[in-house]
């Protein structure tokens, strides 16, 4: 029996009106969230994202791998708990445990209830919830999973790292050289960004939503300015739909750009770090005489753009995609062939096709292991229907699969911007934002995948309710899967070449 | 490989000329080193980064510093692993209440004579995340600043400015 994800929805749930086209979404009862919860053992959808609302609702976002299509189901607990979708979807554990512990809701039959973001540090318990405030509090002991063994040991990680990384904490458990478990504990960068954004006007909820994950600006952006629009209406100028592409685009390159030299790096071969952060301080030199900053941000606003691209900001561009295409040949060459890097990378950090096909990393931990889905290609949005690019996928899972990816997107990337310059349309970039409350969300594709961000406003023009849900969330699990097996020195380059936000995630 | 290597040496180096210090920062800084511990750092410094919430976005200018056209070792700085082996924090972020313990306990681990650089918005103010629940709202409140560097990120010209700064005050000190 092959059931339609519309069909199910249509049939068990109320579809709330008012909700933007074309992401449709359902109100359950508890009674049929609770069938929801146990269909999911045997139905194909996937967990994009569950977040916590006010008054006391959860909401779910589901994808249907076959049609692509997504819809968000939503159940109201006013008793404050909610039946856990974690048994059927791992996915769901984390967004779980952070709605206990921003919400204060219960996830009933949560298979790890442990808490997530609150370290017992916040002045207040459930912050987005009843907000109580609370006094001095003492942490209660973070219980990490259990191992048992003789021969095994444990090294322990963070949250200060020795590089100039994020800080998180990693507990590693090894047996001699082996990592045989790596556990992960997070939310040392946790801002409250969530709380910060409610009751803001959009343009001011718009600078934070910029800076959830600093690498990611422009895509964080970008998603939030859309989910805006779609929530009230607003259609942005055909010159900014272009613009905000071609800056979506250079910051892909130059994060590919990054992380293909550090990843090298990470197995000793310092000379791809040099030319790979040569050629990412070019795009970023070029952004910053294009739009005024380096890393573009606040250039993607609700309502268009605000920065414009001259003629000079085009020859910028131009120049650059040239030097790039010519300098790419012998780097790519050399990371292809070099047999010195392949004997690290090839077989190191194996993410199964299995465990991609289930949790949906997306981005290029997602197309390394052999899932083709880009946000650019399904929903799709403008203007990447009317481009033409590839989404290269590799089936091998390890940190090689993981390189070629990027290094496929950074030539997909420059060919994208070749066809944004040479029909950049001309016209305004930005229009005010309509006035109107609704709800909208929008899925877009930054450089380590997809972004889901799903935003209410409300009469007053300002932001009642934003979720913005980075892809660190479904990968950040992953990596402690690939790891599995191989040795700690490897550790460095694996977790390179997954290169999951701690800031995006934390929220 | 060969070829590259070639080119690299026909093409001459990359890196931009090392800026000269910032004199309004150096003044206040030899202000602060002559109340301090004549701080006996001479003409090199090494830095420990400790990111206390950031957004990533300061850690990415931050790390351009050690990219050819920035080159930050030639000027006698570079970054360690420990910040046992620092004689400089380089902090960004809001400092977020899960990170203040860890601040602190950094900021402890570091031996005297230390300078702490606060570097970008969140760490000066709390930037946009001023006035969090999550929040402690800058660096300054948990542990003793000697510099900041604004910017949202800093670009890295301006960090390397408030560095080679540093360097100049601290051979500037008398005590030695
Ligand atoms: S100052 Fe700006 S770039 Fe730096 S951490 Fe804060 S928000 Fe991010």
């Amino acid at each position: 029996m092959t059931r339609s994800l519309s069909a199910y929805l249509a049939a068990r749930g109320r579809p709330v009106a008012g909700v933007a086209a074309p992401f449709a979404r359902f109100v359950l009862d508890s009674a049929a969230w609770a069938t929801l919860a146990e269909d999911l053992t045997t139905l194909p959808w996937t967990v994009l994202a569950l977040w916590g609302d006010e008054p006391a609702t959860v909401h779910a976002a589901l994808r249907e791998p076959a049609t692509g299509i997504v819809a968000v189901v939503s159940v109201a607990c006013p008793e404050r708990r909610f039946a856990s979708l974690s048994a059927a979807r791992p996915p769901a554990i984390r967004f779980e445990r952070a709605i206990q512990d921003l919400f204060g809701f219960t996830a009933e039959g949560l298979t790890d209830p442990r808490p997530w973001l609150d370290h017992d540090a916040w002045p207040v318990t459930a912050p987005l919830g009843e907000a109580t405030a609370v006094g001095e509090r003492v942490p209660r002991p973070y219980r990490f999973l259990p191992v048992e063994g003789a021969s095994l040991h444990q090294i322990p990680v963070g949250p200060v790292h020795a590089g100039i990384i994020e800080p998180g904490h990693f507990r590693f458990t090894a047996n001699g050289e082996t990592i045989v478990r790596l556990e992960d504990r997070l939310g040392y960068t946790h801002k409250g960004v969530e709380a910060l954004m409610r009751g803001k006007p959009v343009g001011d909820a718009a600078r934070l939503a910029a800076r959830l994950s600093g690498d990611s600006t422009v895509a964080h952006s970008l998603a939030f300015a859309r989910a805006v629009e779609a929530a009230t209406g607003t259609v942005v100028p055909p010159r900014a739909v272009w613009l905000r592409a071609l800056m979506a685009e250079l910051e892909r390159l130059a994060n590919h750009l990054g992380d293909i030299g550090a990843i090298c790096n990470d197995v000793g071969f310092a000379f791809a770090l040099a030319e790979g952060s040569m050629l990412r301080e070019k795009v970023l030199r070029a952004a910053d005489w294009a739009f005024g900053h380096r890393l573009m941000m606040d250039r993607v606003v609700p309502g268009g753009c605000a920065a414009d691209l001259s003629t000079d900001g085009v020859k910028g561009i131009a120049d650059l995609i040239g030097v790039l295409r010519q300098r790419l040949v012998s780097l790519v060459d050399l990371v292809e062939h070099k047999a010195s890097l392949l004997d690290r990378t090839v077989t190191t950090g194996v993410l199964s096709t299995d465990l991609a096909r289930q949790w949906q990393p997306g981005g290029f931990i997602g197309r390394a292991s052999g899932q083709d889905h880009d946000s650019r290609k399904s929903p799709g949005y403008p203007p990447y229907p009317e481009l033409s690019f590839s989404v290269p996928v590799f089936a091998d899972g390890d940190v090689n699969a993981r390189l070629m990816v990027r290094i496929k997107e950074v030539e997909n990337s420059l060919w994208l911007l070749d066809q944004i310059l040479e029909r950049l349309p001309v016209g305004a970039i930005w229009v005010a934002p309509q006035r109107a409350a609704g709800e909208g969300m929008a899925l877009v594709e930054g450089f380590r995948g997809e972004i889901l961000n799903w935003v209410r406003i409300d009469d007053q023009g300002t932001v009642a309710r934003c979720f913005p849900r980075d892809p660190s969330w479904l990968q950040w699990p992953l990596l402690t899967a690939a790891i599995e097996g191989n040795i700690v020195a490897d550790f460095p380059v694996c977790n390179k070449s997954f290169n999951c936000s701690y800031s995006g995630h934390d929220l | 490989m060969l070829k590259r290597l070639l080119r690299t040496l026909w093409d001459g180096p990359q890196a931009m000329t090392g800026p000269a210090p910032n004199e309004e920062w150096l003044a206040g800084l030899v202000a602060r080193l002559d109340h301090g511990a004549h701080a006996l750092l001479g003409r090199s410094l090494a830095i420990r980064q400790v990111d206390a919430g950031s957004c990533n976005g300061c850690e990415l200018e931050i790390n351009a510093l050690s990219n050819p056209y920035y080159d930050l070792e030639r000027l006698g700085l570079r970054f360690v692993a420990s910040p046992r082996h620092a004689d400089v924090l380089l902090v960004t972020g809001p400092v977020t209440a899960n990170m203040g313990i860890a601040l602190a306990r950094t900021w402890q681990a570091t031996p005297e004579p230390k300078w702490v650089v606060a570097a970008g918005a969140c760490a000066i103010n709390g930037g946009v995340f001023a006035g969090s629940y999550a929040c402690i709202g800058s660096v300054a409140s948990i542990i003793p600043v000697d510099l900041e560097i604004p910017g949202c990120p800093p670009r890295p010209v301006d960090l390397l400015v408030g560095l080679v700064t540093l360097i100049e005050a601290s051979a500037a000190t008398p005590g030695r």
